[in-house]
């Protein structure tokens, strides 16, 4: 393995900004990086060597013109649910196998104008409904520090990507916890900005009122760049915020004085084991110890995140998936009529997990049970978003687990709802459409399998929430090793 | 918990989804068990609770009526499982339920 591939973001850019290295290079030796680890690992579901050397090329054109790119030549795994022009555009799933996106999503050509290069699509949950990539219907991605056990998800193959240095930035979106889980669960950065700071134009849609797109990398800094590069208001989301965003990358932190960290009462980590308690007790006083004043505060209605969020998100997507027909892109399965072509074309196109929350979503959704379920469950979410606005009144972050585990082993949930459950620390600040990251927080398990801390911030404040979290990473360190087993 | 009864087919009809007979039994009773769970929101008194309709302080957005960039029509026919000319081609939607 080259060395170069090991190297953050920022290393890159500056390298490649200052013409020690070409963006050029480094694309070959991350190109040849996914050519050695991917057919174990399965991160990409289409490994995009040409057009990588294609913008690499064009970032050394731009760098030997006398421009400096935020991103030049850095890596970049693109969730296959994100549009690029010309290339297969997935979401995982046989109703879109074969389908060519026919333009870029926002998110995307921010990351290429920025100088990022493009080296995969990476797999997800079909569609990004899990937390484990098993429900991809093309293809297994592989946790790179246990091969037997799964990389989270939705996200899993951005993130099992940046673990295993076959990109250095991977984009991923979050509906319930897609980027933080598959964070967690290979040890990287996985940062959910607010619900609308980064456009979805482009984002093959799930649930459109929690959907929020976000990196995956293996340093705060990293995040930052990223985010820095990717958010703003964009005109073709109309749900984009259209309001400054303040650079996060020049307000990193070194220590934690002055801010009030919440630690949720709800969340009693006890449930989960005598380790993992330790583990997130030791987290916790780790961010006292530099400088923050833990206040216990409470989120009444967290046990009720689940329910409401399995409400809402399957309604939104049964409603969002009722473009997937058959008639203009996409798998089509002939009937006699447009009424069987309609069935068998998403019979044959959905996996089962998709299908299962489109029924669910319909059924909430259906006449007689609208009010009883989904007006139900949209109440549910004002009193959740108002939990945390009370709780922000007395901490200027929260933190709390980003997940119950770390990664367990393929085929291990087999019951839909003890799946659903791994999103339970996650789901609410998704509900209230807050900025949330995990952070590597240290190893649980046997096999030793890394862990992450949640940190949570009110709207729109990135800034404090990637300042803080630097400071964590900083003084901690548990992601520096990297993946270990490939 | 018990588990809802729910008539999956209906369902399934709704959404336009063909299951097989398998796939009714295993799909309606992890629908009744998921259902199961998400009736803990009975518990919650919302009575004076609005709905979200949003989370952040978005507003309508409008622009003016004129016709901007868009792909073109070759480019949205060649993606098409199948087409005439210039159309989409479907099969007979006249005179179905």
């Amino acid at each position: 393995m080259n060395d170069v591939v090991k190297r953050s973001a920022a290393e890159i850019a500056r390298d490649v900004n200052a013409k020690r290295i070409s963006a050029r290079d480094v694309t070959e030796a991350v190109l040849a990086r996914v050519d050695e680890v991917d057919d174990r690992l399965g991160c990409y579901l289409t490994r995009l060597h040409d057009l990588a050397r294609e913008q690499a090329s064009r970032v050394d054109e731009r760098v030997a013109a006398g421009e400096s790119l935020p991103l030049a030549g850095v890596p970049l795994a693109v969730k296959d649910n994100m549009c690029l022009s010309g290339t297969r555009t997935t979401a995982a799933s046989k109703i879109l196998e074969n389908w060519i996106a026919p333009y870029t999503s926002t998110a995307v050509q921010r990351m290429l104008d920025a100088g990022a290069v493009p080296i995969g699509k990476s797999n997800l949950d079909e569609f990004a409904m899990g937390s484990s990539c098993e429900n991809s219907a093309l293809g297994v991605t592989r946790n790179p520090y246990d091969l037997q056990r799964v990389p989270g998800g939705s996200s899993g193959g951005s993130a099992a990507a940046v673990a295993a240095f076959e990109a250095a930035i991977g984009m991923g979106s979050d509906t319930g916890g897609s980027i933080r889980e598959p964070g967690a669960f290979c040890n990287v950065v996985g940062f959910k900005p607010t619900y609308g700071r980064v456009s979805r134009y482009g984002l093959i849609a799930f649930a459109s009122s929690l959907d929020q797109i976000g990196p995956l990398t293996r340093t705060v800094e990293d995040a930052a760049l990223a985010y820095d590069a990717m958010a703003g208001h964009d005109p073709m989301d109309s749900t984009s915020i259209d309001r400054p965003v303040e650079p996060a990358a020049p307000s990193l932190r070194e220590d934690l004085e002055g801010l009030r960290i919440g630690i949720v009462k709800e969340f009693v980590t006890a449930k989960l084991g005598a380790e993992i308690d330790a583990l997130y007790k030791r987290a916790y006083a780790e961010l006292a110890k530099l400088g923050a004043e833990l206040v216990e505060v409470s989120l009444p209605t967290a046990d009720y995140g689940l329910a409401t969020y399995y409400l809402i998100a399957p309604a939104e997507c049964s409603s969002n998936l009722a473009r997937f027909d058959g008639v203009r892109y996409g798998l089509r399965v002939d009937g006699a009529d447009v009424g069987q072509m309609y069935e068998q074309t998403r019979a044959a196109g959905f996996g089962p997990e998709v299908k299962r929350r489109i029924l669910i979503g319909t059924y909430a959704l259906s006449s007689g049970y609208y009010d009883a379920y989904y007006v139900k469950a949209q109440k549910a979410r004002t009193m959740s978003a108002q939990d945390f606005k009370k709780a922000f009144e007395h901490c200027d972050l929260i933190a709390a687990p980003a997940a119950s585990s770390p990664a367990f082993e393929f085929d291990s949930k087999s019951d839909p709802y003890s799946m659903y459950m791994m999103d339970y620390y996650t789901i609410p600040m998704s509900l209230a459409g807050l900025p949330a990251l995990s952070v590597p927080c240290g190893y649980a398990g046997t096999p030793a399998m890394p862990m992450g801390l949640q940190l949570a911030a009110p709207l729109f404040e990135e800034t404090r929430l990637l300042g803080a979290a630097h400071a964590y990473e900083r003084a901690t360190a548990y992601a520096v090793e990297g993946a270990i087993a490939v | 918990m018990a588990s809802e009864k729910i008539d999956v087919r209906y369902v399934a009809k709704l959404a336009r989804i063909a299951l097989s007979e398998d796939e009714a039994e295993r799909f309606g009773k992890q629908l009744g068990d998921l259902l199961a769970h998400v009736n803990v929101l009975s518990e919650l008194e919302t009575a004076s609770v609005p709905a979200t309709a949003q989370v952040v302080e978005s507003r309508n957005v409008e622009r003016s009526d004129e016709a901007g960039p868009c792909l073109d029509r070759e480019t949205v026919l060649s993606m098409a499982p199948q087409r005439e000319g210039s159309f989409f081609r479907v099969p007979k939607i006249i005179g179905q339920p």
